[in-house]
């Protein structure tokens, strides 16, 4: 039986330098990077932009994963401190040793340069602090990162001074210095310490913030508050509060429901817990996918990827949420479920206008099922937007098909950046079904992309710009898989 | 000299660099934000404040009616209000202020004014200001020689127009102000500020006091690039007069998007150009207008657009040449200072022509670059009257192409190109010459101020200020070497008005030029006197007292520093001294545009490789070679960190900076998400950045070179290696129409216009 609210735990505890940090009746949507700096006498870390995108803000959180301690870099200025409760924060303060001197990642900085006005610096020590700890689990340096993995480790990072060459020599220099220990194991009791068995309900001023520990409590309070805003990576929610300056009302955080937390496969299909991170869900398809490596490495950013969530993306239903045009391709499902019990659509079914889906007030997405790859089925995603990192898409394209005699059947295109949600592209499908795939099949579908969207014109890119880029993908498409000396993705784009 | 690390490198990488928002907060600090013009030009015809003075947390809302002294925040001209006084001139202007009890309450109440406008006619862009002769200032315009019958004259004439963006600074550190009112109606204000001097007049004016009842200190900033020049008063003005009438201290710390939204950029710029020249590719006249984006007021325009013009030849010489530059008045966010400070937007101009002009002729960009070089001892004036005496252009360029291979890579390029039908190769060789003084001479100088202690610790403080580029490591390698101790002996403090008064803002890549000398000076005047001490203990000569390794030497006695320092204080020495420095052989006419505006010249050269996708406009660095003048580097650690981030940063501005406004005038890219500054990947694998031996032949400190706006230049070459990418596709026969940013879209655009042409 879930758990009744009344009956759930009310403090927020934390540890935060060794020691547990609990607080009460606070604004659920004070985020961790204002009580750091005004509450907690830890200004270090800094505000940049309060949108997850510089990375000034950045620290790193740890939790327990299946009784094993997680680190991961994240943004502390979207996450919002309930959402902390019974993990481990992280700040630029942490790091020098208890004789002072300067751990690995701080020495290599100043060694190589990389800091100049500074103000990003506790922002990059911090990423590169997570991804050393990546490296040094056994307390000895037992793995050197590539050069790419150090860059997408600060792709959440800007610094408008050095031009990063010094700050990614340092992520390389700080493993030639003496290895610094990290005390997992002290960590991980601390963690149990606060584990929380039942659910967090806090009410300030009115407005209620649930983070329930189980599917049943969620769906129970979700029947309860169908008008509470569902919040997982906060990742966008964050941005409500601080830019929009919206009120999200009462909050239902689902980052703690065990159910919705993990990845399964079958023989046919993987199924993504709506709790499951971007960056685990990258992990679970890199090998699966791997020609969705490219759309997943300039997907946000790695601390945006390690708070938000593929469910997030998908239930937020954006134009230009990176992951659905792939995943309609795929043949995605998702699961909703409710006290009433669960259902399955299609993806592309979810979205209905703008911002607005299928998911009913008292139902909440719970998974995402992908199928796995079938043989003789081409597919592949493109994104396209100003910025190689860390950018909204321009546009974002999806292909699939299935070759059947020569001839193409189940064609799958959709889009995003294109229309007002991501959907497929039915008359360019119509167009490749049943057609060979040569020159004039794929003319003849850029042409039908024409028909299928009316794409707008906005900051990120004019319509005209969005519609021949669009085409010009598809003939990319083709360019890769047609059937006569296809090309490698290496001649077709300057990223492969 | 040598490499040393920054100053505060151990205190940012440990998150203990204490910034304005750091400074513990004293009690019963309140926190304001501004209200904002939703209009791009407008009478305001009622405001009703009502429902943000009734939302939670606010104390007070401050209007222009609340001003005891000038509404007026502009630093040359007085068209700048603090708050909009009854009409708005573009969206994002501060109209009213909110002080509340916490940052939260004060953005959110901000949001809630109910106000009505009478919408006027606005001006959007720099043409259309050039059409309706919409200025902030009077055009100005420099003719040299007979360019019209000069271009008649010529074998070959081209014409054209040309574009490039503006750009958001995007110094990680916000805007902020934290004012703490005094005694006796003093007013101290902690202000993220290049320009201390100038933020304590305009606080003096817009609370009518004099100037030595306001106070304004800064120990660093995250970044300023000139967006802190002149822009941080507003911000300084309204935390001081709601510091004022509340008597309590008050901080504005501004949201990105509101100083985004509020606070001027670098002027983007149209041209309109006429150029003629011979068979080989040399300029025999040129005619370039240009108008610039200056925003709804003056700021520093006027300044920008003469060094825009100064800046029209870059490396090339123009016996025949007539420009004009034009302030644009629009109803944008009013353009500002921006690292380059014009120079770039006018050098650009001429790289642009000059590219154009190879294609005409067929031959190497290049080589018809290095065809209009200056010369050494000839062809050497500049279109303004300066000769140019410090070239090494032609050696600088020289080691490059050798060291980069280019030559070799050209042919690759081509050879590539032929067999990729998608993804083109581009290569560029672009040099910059850029000089180095503020245009206003009265500018050109700087004060100092050197402490020794009896334990022969030194503290120095200057009117420089510290953003990240190094400048109090340099000051205080100057002093150290001065002295002759170690490094770790001296020290930097806060810049601070109270101490070194009257400074010039720190800009115009002059700070360690300035701030060196005069650190200089106070150092060895008090070392004058220690050697005098030295010799009336020891005997012996005062200029053979050795002052090296923490030591000093005299007769034949050594002490160690300290020593002699504790010994010069109990014998009634002066430990401390004053220091000033005034940049020599400067002189300027405003009225002909002629003069010697700078010292001397910076100098450099970059080569960029890239690759681009004619399917969509995406591309990405190959490699890049950077070889630049900072002279005899007193850093040269910092000076590589200034080049590469320069480089970086002006790559930025050309590529993936779009500044974007809506249909209604709002600027829609008005925060990281929507604003794309250089990320990690946008540093290319193959980076090879190096520094140009060479010592300056003017008498700079140490004969170093500023370094600070110099390399902004070189990502000119990035550009130009884009539009190579995209002239291949026409068997580089046709000139790309590419402007700048050349965003994918851009990019895109210029390919479709050379098919289009190709076919035609």
């Amino acid at each position: 039986m879930a758990t009744q609210p009344e009956m759930a735990r009310s403090q927020i505890r934390f540890i935060l330098g060794g020691k547990i940090v609990s607080v009460d009746a606070i604004e659920p949507t004070r985020t961790v990077l204002a009580h750091l700096r005004e509450s907690l006498g830890r200004p270090g870390t800094k505000e940049g932009c309060a949108e997850g995108d510089c990375g000034a803000c950045t620290v790193v959180m740890g939790e327990l994963c299946d009784g094993q301690v997680r680190m991961k870099a994240v943004n502390s200025c979207i996450q919002f401190l309930p959402t902390l409760d019974g993990k481990a924060l992280f700040t630029v303060e942490d790091l020098r040793r208890e004789d002072g001197t300067l751990h690995p990642v701080q020495e290599a900085m100043v060694e190589c340069h990389g800091s100049q006005c500074g103000f990003c610096t506790p922002g990059f020590v911090m990423s590169l602090w997570g991804m050393y700890l990546q490296h040094t689990k056994s307390g000895v340096n037992d793995s050197r990162p590539e050069e790419s993995e150090i860059r997408s480790a600060l792709t959440g990072n800007l610094c408008r001074c050095t031009g990063y060459r010094p700050i990614i020599e340092a992520g390389a220099k700080m493993f030639d210095l003496p290895i610094v220990d990290f005390h997992r194991d002290a960590l991980r009791e601390n963690l149990l310490a606060i584990k929380r068995e039942s659910a967090l309900s806090i009410e300030y001023k009115g407005q209620h913030f649930f983070a329930p520990n189980s599917l049943a409590e969620l769906l129970q309070l979700r029947a309860t508050h169908p008008k509470a805003t569902v919040l997982a990576g906060s990742t966008d929610v964050g941005l409500w509060v601080n830019k929009q300056f919206r009120d999200p009302g009462d909050i239902i955080f689902i980052g703690e429901v065990a159910e919705l937390k993990t990845i399964q496969a079958n023989a046919t299909m993987l199924t993504i817990g709506a709790a499951v991170s971007l960056s685990d869900t990258y992990e679970a398809l890199r090998e699966i996918y791997p020609g969705m490596n490219e759309m997943w490495e300039r997907f946000a950013s790695q601390p945006i990827r390690n708070a938000g969530t593929l469910g997030g993306n998908v239930a937020n239903g954006s134009p230009i949420g990176d992951s659905m045009p792939a995943l309609i391709v795929l043949g995605a499902l998702v699961t909703l479920a409710s006290v009433a019990g669960t259902r399955q659509l299609a993806l592309e079914d979810l979205y209905i206008t703008y911002m607005k889906n299928a998911i009913a007030p008292n139902e909440v997405l719970t998974a995402i099922e992908i199928p796995l790859p079938k043989s003789g089925r081409q597919f592949r995603t493109y994104k396209v937007s100003k910025r190689f990192d860390s950018d909204i898409s321009a546009v974002c394209a999806a292909f699939s098909f299935l070759l059947v005699d020569g001839r193409i059947t189940d064609a799958r295109v959709a889009f995003g950046g294109m229309a007002a949600t991501p959907r497929r592209a039915a008359l360019t499908e119509a167009a490749m079904n049943g057609k060979q795939w040569n020159e004039a099949t794929a003319r003849a579908a850029m042409a039908a992309l024409a028909i299928d969207y009316v794409p707008l014109s906005d900051m990120r890119a004019s319509s005209e710009y969005r519609l021949s880029t669009a085409q010009n993908l598809l003939y990319r498409f083709y360019l890769e898989t047609r059937m006569v000396e296809p090309l490698s993705a290496t001649s077709v784009s300057v990223f492969a | 000299m040598s490499a040393k690390p920054h100053e505060s490198a151990h205190l940012h990488v440990s998150g203990e660099a204490v910034y304005i928002d750091d400074i513990p907060e004293l009690y019963g600090t309140l926190y304001a934000a501004l209200g904002l013009s939703e209009r791009t030009h407008a009478r305001i015809r009622s405001i009703d404040l009502s429902k943000v003075h009734a939302a939670a947390g606010v104390v007070t809302v401050l209007t222009t009616r609340d001003i005891p002294g000038r509404n007026d925040c502009g630093p040359i001209i007085h068209d700048d209000p603090i708050l909009a006084d009854g009409v708005v001139q573009y969206v994002g202007q501060p109209m009213f202020a909110v002080v509340a009890e916490t940052v939260i309450a004060a953005r959110r109440a901000a949001r809630l004014a109910k106000v009505e406008y009478d919408d006027l006619p606005a001006v959007m862009s720099p043409r259309e200001a050039k059409a309706q002769q919409s200025f902030v200032l009077p055009p100005i315009h420099r003719v040299r020689g007979a360019p019209a019958a000069a271009m008649e004259a010529a074998p070959r004439r081209l014409k054209g127009t040309f574009s490039v963006g503006g750009q958001e600074q995007f110094y990680l550190e916000g805007q902020i102000s934290y004012a703490v009112p005094k005694e006796n109606a003093g007013m101290h204000v902690w202000c993220s500020t290049q320009h201390p001097t100038e933020m304590q007049h305009m606080v003096a004016h817009a609370l009518n006091l004099q100037s030595n009842q306001v106070v304004i200190e800064v120990r660093r900033m995250g970044g300023g690039f000139g967006g802190k020049e002149s822009q941080s008063a507003l911000f300084a003005c309204v935390a001081a007069i709601a510091a004022r009438q509340l008597n309590r201290p008050v901080k504005l710390r501004l949201d990105r998007d509101d100083d985004m939204m509020i606070t001027g950029k670098r002027h983007c710029f149209e041209y309109d150009y006429e150029v003629g020249f011979d068979d080989e590719g040399l300029i025999r006249g040129v005619k370039i207008e240009m108008v610039m984006r200056a925003g709804f007021s003056a700021d520093l325009s006027g300044p920008v657009a003469a060094r825009a013009l100064c800046h029209i030849d870059n490396a090339y010489y123009l016996s025949d040449v007539d420009v004009r530059a034009m302030a644009g008045k629009t109803n944008t966010q009013s353009n500002t200072a921006f690292r380059g400070f014009g120079g770039p937007q006018g050098a650009i101009a001429m790289e642009n022509i000059i590219d154009n002009i190879a294609r005409e002729v067929n031959k190497d960009p290049l080589d018809v670059r290095k065809l209009n070089f200056y010369g050494r001892t000839e062809r050497n004036t500049t279109h303004y009257g300066m000769t140019v005496e410090d070239n090494v252009i032609h050696e600088l360029v020289a080691e490059l192409e050798a060291s980069s291979d280019y030559r070799k890579r050209r042919t690759a390029v081509r050879d590539f190109n032929a067999k990729s039908p998608v993804l083109k190769k581009g290569l560029a060789l672009t040099p910059v010459k850029f000089g180095i003084s503020f245009n206003m001479v009265h500018y050109n100088q700087a004060g100092a101020l050197v402490h020794i202690y009896t334990d022969g610790s030194v503290l120095v403080n200057h009117g420089g200020t510290e953003m990240g580029q190094g400048l109090n490591t340099k000051v205080a390698q100057v002093v150290a070497a001065e002295l002759g101790i170690s490094l770790h002996h001296v020290r930097c403090t806060a810049t601070d008005t109270s101490k070194v008064p009257n400074t010039s803002a720190t800009a115009a890549s002059t700070g360690s030029d300035l701030n060196g000398k005069a650190g200089q000076d106070a150092a060895r005047q008090i070392k004058t006197r220690l050697a005098e001490f030295a010799t009336t203990v020891f005997g012996g000569k005062i200029e053979e007292v050795v002052f090296a390794n923490d030591t000093v030497s005299a007769n034949g006695n050594t002490l160690t520093f300290a020593e002699l320092v504790l010994r010069a204080n109990h014998a009634r020495v002066q430990l401390w001294s004053d220091g000033f420095y005034a940049t020599p052989k400067l002189h300027w006419d405003r009225n002909t545009l002629t003069g010697r505006p700078f010292f001397y010249f910076a100098y450099g050269a970059a080569v960029s490789e890239v690759i681009v996708d004619t399917l969509t406009g995406e591309w990405k660095y190959l490699r890049v070679d950077l070889l630049h003048d900072a002279g005899n580097s007193i850093n040269p650690a910092i000076d590589l960190g200034q080049v590469e981030g320069a480089f970086i940063q002006g790559a930025g501005w050309l590529t993936t900076e779009e500044l974007w406004w809506n249909k209604d005038g709002k600027l829609m890219t008005h925060a990281p998400s929507t604003y794309k500054i250089p990320a990690v990947n946008d540093c290319p694998a193959d980076f090879r950045a190096a520094l140009y031996k060479n010592a300056n032949v003017e008498d700079t400190i140490l004969r170093s070179k500023a370094v600070g706006e110099p390399p902004l230049l070189l990502a000119f070459s990035v550009f130009f290696a884009i539009r190579d990418a995209i002239a291949s596709v026409a068997d580089y026969r046709i000139n790309p129409p590419l402007n700048a940013p050349a965003t994918g879209e851009s990019i895109m655009r210029a390919v479709g216009a050379v098919r289009l042409q190709q076919r035609a």
